[in-house]
C-alpha cells in the first residue's frame, strides 16, 4: 500500500497556467503602447498610387497630412463627387492651406520648423490640377519639404 | 468554522486571463502598424517678383524634356514613349557624358524638366516621379558599388554625399502654365 502511494505521488502534475495571465498582459501592454489611435477622420476616399523607389518617413510627430479626393460615399449626396481637400477634420479650399501651414508650424518648436514634413495622400484617380493648385499653395506658405504618399508595389 | 473559511476564500482568477485576452485582441485589432511611405521632394521657393525666370545659360543638350498629357501620355524630347521605357532613357541622359551629341554633357549638369498638364491623372505623374527617381537610384547604386563597394543606401553620410555630388537629382518642374481648365 505505502508503496503504492509514493508512486502516484510522483506522477507529473498538469502544467501551471497561473503564469497565462502574466504572458497575456505582458503581450496586451505591447500592443497598447506601440497603438496608435487614428486622429482624424476621413471624408474623402483616398487610395495612394503605387511606387517601388519609396522611402520611409521620419519623425511622424512632425508630419501634416494634406488629404485629396473624392468624398466618401455617404457624404456623396450633400458634396458631390469632385475631389476634395482635406485638412484635419474638415474639407477645405485650396486657400486655406497657407492658413493650416501656419497653424501646423505654432504647434512646434521653432527649431523644428525646417524639418516639417507636408505629405500629401492623395487618390490617384485625382487630377493634376488639384495637386498643383495645392503645391503652389505650399509654396506660398514656404513649406517645401513634400512628400507624396504612396503603396509599395509595382503598377 | 464556516464563516473563518469564507473570510479566507481568494478571489477566483482564473476569469483575469480571458479579460485580458479580451484586451488583449482588442488592441491587436486597433493597432495599425503600417509606416507611412512616400516619394520625397522639395519644392523650388517661390519666384521673387523682380527675378526674372533665365533657361538661356543652360544648354538645351543639358536638359531632358518630359512632357505629360491630359490622356497620359508621355512626349519625351519630342517623341512619344512608353513609361516602361522612361527609367533606360532618362538613364542614358544624365550618364551619357558627352558621348551623344543630343544628351548631356555630364551627370552634374543633367536637368530633368517635366511639365504635365492640369489633366493628368495623379497615377501617371507619380509613376514618371517613380521611375526618374528610380533612374537616379540604379545609377547612385552603380557608382556607390564601383567606388565604396557597397549600395547606396548603406553607406555612410559623407560617402552618400559624394555620390550625391556626382549624381544631383535635378528634376525641374515647369511653373503652371495658364493651361486651359479642362477638369
Amino acid at each position: 500500500m505505502s508503496k503504492f502511494r509514493r508512486k502516484s505521488k510522483g506522477g507529473s502534475p498538469g502544467i501551471s497556467t497561473a503564469s497565462l495571465p502574466d504572458i497575456v498582459f505582458m503581450l496586451l501592454f505591447f500592443f497598447m503602447v506601440t497603438t496608435v489611435m487614428r486622429e482624424t477622420t476621413l471624408f474623402v476616399d483616398v487610395l495612394t498610387p503605387k511606387a517601388t523607389e519609396i522611402r520611409k518617413m521620419e519623425k511622424k510627430s512632425l508630419v501634416s497630412y494634406i488629404y485629396i479626393g473624392s468624398p466618401v460615399k455617404r457624404l456623396q449626396s450633400s458634396y458631390g463627387s469632385k475631389p476634395r481637400i482635406q485638412l484635419n477634420d474638415a474639407f477645405a479650399e485650396t486657400a486655406d492651406i497657407q492658413e493650416f501651414i501656419a497653424t501646423e508650424r505654432e504647434s512646434h518648436d521653432e527649431k523644428e520648423i525646417p524639418y516639417m514634413t507636408v505629405s500629401i495622400k492623395a487618390d490617384e484617380e485625382v487630377k493634376m490640377g488639384t495637386v498643383i493648385d495645392v503645391k503652389q499653395e505650399l509654396r506660398k506658405a514656404n513649406a517645401l519639404k513634400i512628400n507624396y504618399s504612396t503603396r509599395k508595389g509595382t503598377y | 468554522m464556516a464563516r473563518s473559511n469564507r473570510e479566507l476564500q481568494e478571489i477566483n482568477a482564473g476569469s483575469m486571463a480571458d479579460i485580458a485576452f479580451l484586451l488583449l485582441i482588442f488592441f491587436l485589432v486597433t493597432t495599425t502598424m503600417d509606416v507611412d511611405t512616400g516619394i520625397a521632394r522639395k519644392l523650388p521657393p517661390m519666384p521673387e517678383d523682380e527675378q526674372i525666370e533665365d533657361d538661356s545659360q543652360i544648354h538645351a543638350r543639358n536638359i531632358y524634356v518630359v512632357l505629360v498629357n491630359s490622356n497620359n501620355q508621355l512626349l519625351v524630347e519630342n517623341v512619344p514613349m512608353d513609361i516602361s521605357q522612361l527609367k533606360d532613357g532618362a538613364k542614358g541622359f544624365i550618364d551619357n557624358n558627352g558621348l551623344n551629341p543630343e544628351l548631356s554633357d555630364n551627370p552634374e549638369k543633367a536637368i530633368i524638366s517635366l511639365q504635365n498638364d492640369r489633366g493628368t491623372s495623379y497615377k501617371t505623374y507619380i509613376q514618371v516621379q517613380n521611375e526618374l527617381t528610380a533612374a537616379y537610384n540604379e545609377l547612385r547604386n552603380t557608382a556607390a558599388l564601383s567606388e565604396f563597394g557597397s549600395r547606396y543606401y548603406d553607406l555612410p553620410k559623407n560617402q552618400q554625399r559624394t555620390i550625391r555630388k556626382k549624381y544631383p537629382q535635378k528634376i525641374s518642374e515647369a511653373e503652371p502654365k495658364n493651361v486651359e481648365e479642362n477638369e
